[in-house]
């Protein structure tokens, strides 16, 4: 089958999964012990309006009626109300859905910058005192808890040195350039609002070193470990022999082959960005999904929850896609097993 | 394998070539290790804070501040000679509450891998091996499971319970499970068409002890190396939930919860964070670089 | 030791670090091809050819190889003392290689018009006759590089992957990419051997009227004594890290001198008579713990004492054989 073909059956595949996930999500929310109503009403509210609450939200129906209402409601983009603000989660999701959006971004760009350039040079100079400090750097960034990294360089940065903020997504004082896509920086560059723009900066920049660590290290290694087994490949020797200098060797004939398996683990880098968000947008009071989905969880919001986790699946889904497409068209070999039939 | 070990087959007979086979597997297991000083510190790291953990009563100097302990008058003390990390808000000696807090994140990891890796094996060898039906519901079940990050996952799980540690320890075992049934899966379905497998399909032996004898072995490996670095995964998570506010509650901190307190008190009171963030990120380092180095003396393929 | 050498090895060590010790693969090669000539490398699997042909080719990593001895002479030039530079220079122009797989030997991600336009480009650097390189005139040069070696539609198969090739017409466009800047000595290792029988023996009558059109001089390896027959006129039996004889191919075929040469020969398995092959009991020792003296000796029929205590030096047994065995020693013992 052609490669697109595979493309939209994994695409199909994905849903399906999803679909699974909302179902595993509902149960699980739907066992809580305890009362959600009672617990959104407070301990004072009477018995009767607890259970005017629970049948407004549908909970005296039957389990499988209640999830039916839910995805239908879904698919009219109704997520159901959010206990805290009550209001549609869906809108909750679009007011802070792009803070985290920006701050994954970054933390992507960050990973790309240092991981990939810093296994390039681990793998030109196996086994010598670079290669061994770029190795400990990324055991260094596995290693450490991302909210641990988020807290130092709060120390650094913002208390000793204090040329950085510490929290939230702009300064106080900085009045947020009109909201186009929700992602400041590009709000604030459309508007040429540079000042704004360089203060979103200021604050974007920890929180998303931290979310990347991990993703820095991760890459790094996989770079270094893909590259020095790309080296030691036939086709590196055969273009040894016939005269192809080392530099366009080492960035054009081991790179493109090398960075295949960086690029399949992509999907898992940005995997652990996502969970990386979640403690480090605690730590910088960052106003992303991550702070609100956790208030939801520690209250006991189940729409809300259910609607961040199906986002975040979808997310997910959608990343994986993207990978898959880059990878197919970088390595051909994939592109054409596809083609050939499975 | 060198030509020694052929000749020596020749004259010796199978059983004791195979105990050569296995000392020759060391030795050079053994020679790489020792060569990689990258695993050796791995491995010290991590017998020094399971020492640590075990015998924590009797090496820390304040065995009663772990636990429900409280003494204001000696609240937020810096480090200094009678407390050397200093003391928290509530006047418990932080060298104390670090080693009690690091028992709790290794039992942490302990139970969460003595529940998840046998399920996990036993449905990756049930699922690689039936194939058909069987294979199709065991696999997707783990890909709903695998939809989500870890940490997210676990986050999803924990809200349906009050936040406790065990029930931490049932959310992130009920997500991990799934990497280990995958790891195995695979190699199964990978070894299932190998020859020898084959032959002792026909030589007339049960499933069962083809599972055991032939596939299981196999996984040894690979599975070992994944538990070693899933440890230090494993605590990474725990310690995210704690300091979520959802896994080890208060006054059984571990260091996630512990980092979480102190958090609040910086700049200031640094040493209440500070020393615990050192403390698990030496475990986790500690488990990473065995993991890595036994992935090399194991010789598993980078990926695990 | 020639002059007019092409390449001129003169008792080249080659050691390695493993595990077990030292790998003391080459212990003291010494072969040379002149200009135009077409010569043999032969041995079995594991005696050291690929690793002496590497070490020509100047693409063996030096830690985890070690020279402690003897030279590499190209054109004149030592290549185990020469500046990358230098060496990069006589790559593709004086010496070229063609490997054996042509699967592997290929970058699976990048097309062939990429891979052997990259070649021409970096060659002709060094090749001052064809002036200014345009973009259309290495793409000319490319295609018309493809039909010399009989592949058709050559503009389509430039813009093709090698997964995309079938097995013969990948090793069809290696050969191209190692002959496109006119080497002075093309060495071929094992050629058309992870091919198909049949499809072998078009591509080695292939590169025998290419290498003859164009006076090229060839290092031919191999283990198969029919292509030797067939191909070169000198030949150079090697064992264990050695050079056991040397001579012209027919001589050598039809009297061979050394004990493994003659165990070699009558190890083929013949059409006509009815001797079976016998074969050559043994294998091939162990690179860390080899054989003292004559690395032969455990398994020759006709080993002697002094086999086993010193390694026995080449010496002439007519006007163009020569052999290292000590039953030619002054009229043998």
């Amino acid at each position: 089958m052609r490669f697109s073909h595979f493309v939209l059956r994994r695409w199909l595949y994905s849903v399906l999964v999803l679909f699974g996930l909302s179902i595993l999500i509902f149960i699980i929310a739907r066992m809580l012990p305890g009362n959600p109503a009672r617990l959104a009403l407070g301990p004072f509210a009477l018995q009767e309006q607890v259970e005017h609450l629970q049948h407004l939200m549908g909970m005296d129906k039957p389990l499988p009626l209640q999830y039916w209402t839910y995805i239908t409601g879904i698919f009219r983009g109704d997520f159901g109300l959010s206990f805290q603000t009550r209001r549609n989660v869906a809108l909750d999701i679009a007011h802070y859905l792009p803070a985290t959006v920006e701050l994954v971004l970054i933390a992507i760009v960050w990973v790309l910058v240092f991981g990939v350039p810093l296994g390039v040079l681990a793998a030109r100079y196996k086994d010598s005192w670079v290669d061994n400090l770029v190795r400990v750097m990324a055991f260094i960034g596995v290693a450490v808890p991302p909210f641990v990294v988020g807290l130092f360089l709060q120390l650094t940065f913002s208390y000793l040195l204090g040329i950085l903020p510490t929290t939230g997504r702009l300064s106080l004082m900085t009045p947020a350039p009109p909201l186009r896509t929700g992602l400041l920086l590009l709000d604030s560059l459309i508007e040429g609002d540079f000042s704004a723009l360089g203060d979103a900066l200021k604050h974007i920049i920890l929180p998303s070193f931290a979310i990347a660590m991990t993703g820095i290290g991760q890459i790094a290694r996989l770079t270094r470990a893909s590259m020095s087994d790309i080296a030691n490949q036939d086709y590196i020797e055969a273009s040894r022999g016939f005269g192809i200098p080392n530099r366009v060797i080492a960035f054009k004939y081991m790179l493109k082959p090398a960075s295949i398996a960086p690029l399949t683990i992509l999907g898992l880098t940005f995997a652990s960005e996502l969970s990386n968000a979640f403690l480090v947008e605690t730590v910088f009071a960052w106003p992303g999904l991550a702070k609100y989905g956790i208030r939801a969880i520690l209250r006991k919001d189940f729409n809300a929850v259910m609607g961040v986790v199906l986002i975040i699946g979808l997310a997910f889904v959608i990343v994986n896609l993207i990978v898959d497409i880059l990878a197919g068209y970088v390595d051909p070999r994939v592109r054409i097993k596809q083609e050939e039939g499975e | 394998m060198s030509t020694r070990a052929s000749h020596h087959q020749v004259t010796m007979g199978l059983n004791e070539t195979r105990w050569m086979i296995i000392k020759d597997r060391l030795g050079r297991g053994w020679y790489k290790f020792r060569r990689n000083p990258i695993s050796l510190v791995g491995g010290v790291m991590v017998l020094l804070c399971v020492l640590l953990a075990i015998l924590a009563p009797y090496v820390t100097p304040y065995p009663k501040h772990a636990g429900a302990f409280t003494d204001f008058q000696n609240a937020f003390q810096a480090p200094s000679k009678s407390h050397w990390l200093g003391t928290d808000a509530l006047g418990s000696d932080v060298f104390t509450r670090i080693i009690f807090g690091s028992r709790i994140s290794l039992m942490l990891a302990a139970v969460v891998l003595g529940i998840s890796v046998p399920v996990g094996v036993f449905l990756g060898l049930i699922s690689g091996y039936m194939g058909g039906k069987t294979e199709t519901v065991i696999m997707r079940v783990t890909d709903v499971f695998l939809s989500l990050p870890a940490l997210v996952m676990a986050l999803a799980i924990c809200a349906a319970f009050t936040p406790s540690i065990d029930k931490a320890m049932l959310a992130v075992a009920s997500i991990w499970w799934t990497w280990h049934c995958r790891l195995v899966n695979g190699i199964t379905r990978s070894i299932k068409t190998e020859e020898f497998v084959q032959a002792s399909k026909v030589l007339g032996a049960s499933p069962l002890r083809i599972i055991f004898k032939d596939i299981l072995p196999n996984c040894a490996s690979p599975v070992i190396v994944k538990i070693t670095l899933d440890a230090g995964f494993v605590i990474l998570v725990g310690a995210g939930l704690s300091f979520l506010g959802l896994g080890a509650q208060p006054p059984a901190e571990d260091l996630g919860t512990m980092i979480s307190f102190g958090a609040k008190y910086l700049p200031e009171r640094w040493w209440m964070t500070v020393f615990p963030s050192l403390a698990i990120f030496f475990i986790i380092l500690g488990f990473n670089l065995l993991g890595d180095g036994l992935r090399d003396v194991l010789a598993v393929e980078e990926g695990v | 030791m020639e002059e007019r050498a092409i390449l001129d090895i003169r008792d080249l060590h080659v050691w390695f670090h493993v595990y077990e010790g030292v790998s003391r693969v080459l212990d003291g090669v010494s072969l040379y091809v002149r200009g135009g000539e077409h010569v043999g490398l032969v041995g079995e699997t594991g005696c050291g050819k690929t690793v002496a042909m590497k070490t020509a080719m100047g693409i063996l990593r030096s830690p985890p190889a070690l020279f402690p001895q003897g030279q590499v002479l190209l054109a004149g030039r030592d290549v185990l003392k020469a500046a990358p530079i230098e060496l990069l220079r006589m790559k593709g122009k004086t010496i070229s290689m063609i490997f054996q797989d042509p699967l592997t030997a290929l970058n699976p991600v990048f097309t062939v018009g990429q891979q052997i336009i990259d070649v021409i480009r970096f060659g002709h650097r060094w090749i001052r006759d064809d002036g200014a390189l345009t973009k259309t005139k290495v793409r000319g040069i490319a295609m018309e590089a493809l039909t010399s070696v009989q592949l058709p539609d050559p503009r389509r198969i430039l813009s093709l992957y090698p997964l995309e090739l079938s097995g013969g017409m990948r090793q069809r466009v290696l050969i191209a990419m190692a002959l496109v800047n006119r080497p002075r000595l093309l060495i071929a290792d094992e050629p058309g051997s992870a091919l198909d029988v049949t499809i072998q023996a078009q591509i080695l009558s292939l590169l025998k009227s290419l290498v003859k059109e164009a006076g090229i001089a060839v290092l031919l390896i191999t283990h198969d004594l029919g292509v030797v027959r067939e191909t070169v006129e000198r030949v150079y039996i090697m064992y264990a890290g050695r050079v056991v004889e040397e001579g012209p191919t027919v001589e050598i075929f039809d009297d061979p001198k050394h004990p493994y040469t003659q165990g070699l020969l009558s190890s083929v398995p013949r059409l006509t008579g009815e001797a079976l092959a016998e074969g050559i009991p043994g294998t091939l020792s162990d690179y860390t713990e080899a054989p003292s003296g004559c690395r032969f000796h455990p398994r020759c029929p006709q080993a002697m004492e002094k086999c086993a205590q010193q390694k026995p030096p080449m010496v002439k047994v007519s006007t163009k054989q020569h052999v290292a065995c000590y039953l030619y020693h002054g009229g043998g013992g």
